[in-house]
């Protein structure tokens, strides 16, 4: 063979080409995902501490112990409680951003990327303007709330304290949590839902336009079964952003006040890292890879669903 | 029923003026048919009636009432998408059943009218499929009878049988013809087929940038058209128009014959050079210019396979035009005028 000329090149051999441009994916894929799970794994397995590099085989006796614990328990309670509840506030509240933004109206330009801007800005300078923001004593909404004649006098609605102290109480501490993965989830939910509602056809709306559907209805028999493959998808997204991010919790509440913030992947770090013990906190988060798997199967299923419609 | 009439109507999108001043009756019950080349308005003023595009000028009335700020839905009116626009997430019946639901009639009341309107095109047994599992016919049927469940009182049919192939276009045509008689609803149809607007309308309108340029009766469009516009579209091929003087004189090419075939007394006799002739079964198409004392134009001759007359190209036969089949045509503005000797 001498190359291109005489056509039998490389090129035109389409099962080697496809395993060479594949090749570099599946060695990200295993040096990256691949190496890191099986070690977690091997860890979950041994009595590694960080302090110590020689280990030896355990058993299951740090799956035994996470189950044991009672914070774990609470640490996976709150990972699905934020993770849901989240997204589902998200789900609803992007539903109606993206309805607003596919209608026409002046500085729809400037409201979009108005929007877009804290799925641009990094997560851990967001969460630091939302911590100041939950400021015990600074905080922002407190001064607005004490202004407002709401906070801060005997008998007003948000108590007679000075302050609310978002991060201070555990139920507000959770809602807090829960606000900034809105805030920070909200954009990609509502570019994901506003592809959904453009690839509606235009003649659909205006047939149920005719036959009599507008408002909430339109969007209860037409917009929303249609596109419900990409609210699946949006959802599923936000669940697994949800479910695996720790930097919120960390910079918000460090899974605080008394753990009534911790989930999985704050516990994970500070049971493995800051604690020491390697062996436990890879165990703690190999408890997500079922959850996760499973949604990254549906998500697939999702997927090629809405390619269908 | 309900007769349709537009007023001083104009559409604006951005620069483009897609409809210019248009005035339009349809009668109650009338098959009413917009024709034109794509681009030509026809569509818009269909979508201004339905109501789901607003008019930057203009009327529209209903029954006398004028529906300008009427949304589509309170109308009464029903119509058809090119696309058939079935919701997809939806069976057969549920598509039927959604004008219905969306109009609060009773669940009982509503299944029996799905029901009708099915069997009415001949859809009983496609009630619970979806669309995707439709032919392109089985589609354009459950459009229709979702536009007729709840008894509008105007039907707007947007190229109902532009996606159907040739052969069913056929029988799909003579259906709606006949369906169209029996319930009586005035009825306003968008095509650009000329034959379809031939074969389905009571009246046609012909219609060109934005404007009308005729309208009337099927024959009287094909016989008597108004303008050289008019007279260029409709036909297949369409009407021969010849230069003379300051006028154009037009003639269809099947009046266009061997002089053999018409009286002379009341004929217009030309020479005709005859360069290609084309066989089509049924009829020969000649192509070939006018010699004489005509000036050059290319012109066209359809002669029934029932006459035997041999034609070559290449050479010049007499031919010649009954003089009642003659139309003048004013060559600065293209409107029709009246008789007038070659």
């Amino acid at each position: 063979m001498t190359g291109q000329d005489d056509g039998g090149g490389i090129r035109d051999r389409a099962g080697t080409l496809a395993v060479l441009m594949i090749a570099p994916a599946i060695a990200y894929i295993v040096a990256m995902i691949g190496v890191p799970l099986l070690l977690a794994i091997n860890y979950s397995l041994s009595d590694a501490t960080t302090g110590d590099p020689v280990h030896h085989y355990a058993g299951l006796v740090n799956y035994r112990s996470a189950l044991a614990d009672p914070v774990f328990r609470l640490a996976l309670k709150n990972t699905f409680v934020f993770a849901l509840v989240s997204q589902s506030i998200v789900i609803v509240l992007s539903r109606v951003l993206a309805s607003a933004l596919s209608m026409p109206f002046r500085g729809k330009w400037a409201v979009r990327f108005l929007i877009m801007l804290p799925w641009t800005a990094p997560i851990a300078l967001g969460a630091i303007g939302w911590l100041w923001m939950y400021d015990s004593i600074y905080s922002p909404f407190d001064w607005l709330y004490r202004r407002a004649g709401l906070l801060g006098k005997p008998g007003d609605p948000f108590g007679p304290m000075t302050n609310i102290y978002w991060l201070g109480r555990p139920t507000l501490a959770m809602a807090s949590v829960v606000i900034v993965h809105v805030w920070r989830l909200l954009p990609l939910a509502t570019v994901i839902q506003l592809a959904g509602l453009s690839a509606i056809p235009g003649e659909i709306l205006e047939a149920a336009e005719i036959d009599g559907a507008r408002g909430w209805r339109k969007a209860a028999w037409i917009t929303i079964p249609l596109t419900l493959p990409i609210i699946g998808i949006a959802f599923l997204f936000g669940i697994i952003f949800t479910f695996t991010d720790m930097t919120i919790v960390y910079i918000l509440t460090r899974g605080g006040p008394v753990n009534a913030t911790q989930v999985l992947a704050t516990w994970t770090f500070f049971k493995g890292i800051e604690g020491g013990d390697l062996a436990q906190g890879a165990a703690i988060s190999l408890f997500m890879v079922p959850v996760l798997a499973g949604i990254a199967a549906l998500l697939l299923r999702m997927a090629r669903r809405a390619e269908v419609t | 029923m309900a007769r349709v009439e537009v007023r001083g109507l104009s559409k604006r999108f951005g620069g483009f003026q897609a409809l210019d001043e248009v005035g339009l009756t349809a009668r109650e019950g009338e098959f009413l048919v917009l024709l034109g080349p794509s681009g030509c308005g026809k569509t818009t003023l269909l979508r201004l009636i339905a109501g789901i595009e607003e008019p930057s000028r203009g009327e529209v009335l209903i029954d006398g009432r004028v529906v300008n700020d009427v949304p589509p839905r309170l109308r009464n009116v029903a119509m058809v998408f090119q696309s058939y626009a079935l919701y997809p997430h939806m069976t057969v019946r549920e598509n039927i059943g959604f004008p219905l639901k969306m109009h609060h009639i009773p669940k009982a009341a509503a299944a029996g009218k799905v029901e009708e309107a099915a069997g009415m095109f001949g859809i009983g047994g496609l009630l619970d499929r979806r669309p995707r599992e439709l032919s392109g016919g089985e589609r354009q049927r459950v459009a229709l009878a979702r536009a007729v469940v709840r008894n509008p009182s105007v039907f707007l049919l947007d190229e109902p049988l532009s996606n159907l192939d040739a052969k069913l276009r056929v029988s799909a045509r003579e259906e709606l013809r006949r369906f169209q008689r029996r319930i009586g609803v005035t009825t306003i149809y968008v095509t650009h087929d000329q034959v379809e607007a031939m074969g389905l309308g009571d009246r046609i309108v012909v219609m060109n940038r934005g404007s009308i340029r005729q309208v009337g009766e099927p024959r009287e469009i094909y016989e008597r058209p108004a303008d050289t516009f008019v007279a260029g579209f409709i036909g297949s091929p369409p009407m021969n128009l010849v230069e003379q003087g300051d006028r154009l004189v037009g003639f269809r090419p099947e009046r266009f014959l061997p002089a053999a075939l018409t009286p002379k007394a009341d004929a217009v006799a030309w020479s005709f050079d005859v360069t290609w002739v084309e066989d089509l079964g049924a009829e020969r198409l000649v192509y070939g210019t006018l010699g004489g004392k005509a000036s050059e134009g290319r012109v066209v001759s359809r002669i029934p396979a029932s006459v035997p007359i041999a034609i070559e190209a290449g050479r010049a036969y007499p031919f010649s035009v009954d003089r009642v089949d003659l139309r003048w045509f004013d060559r600065a503005t293209g409107l029709r005028t009246e008789g007038g000797a070659p």
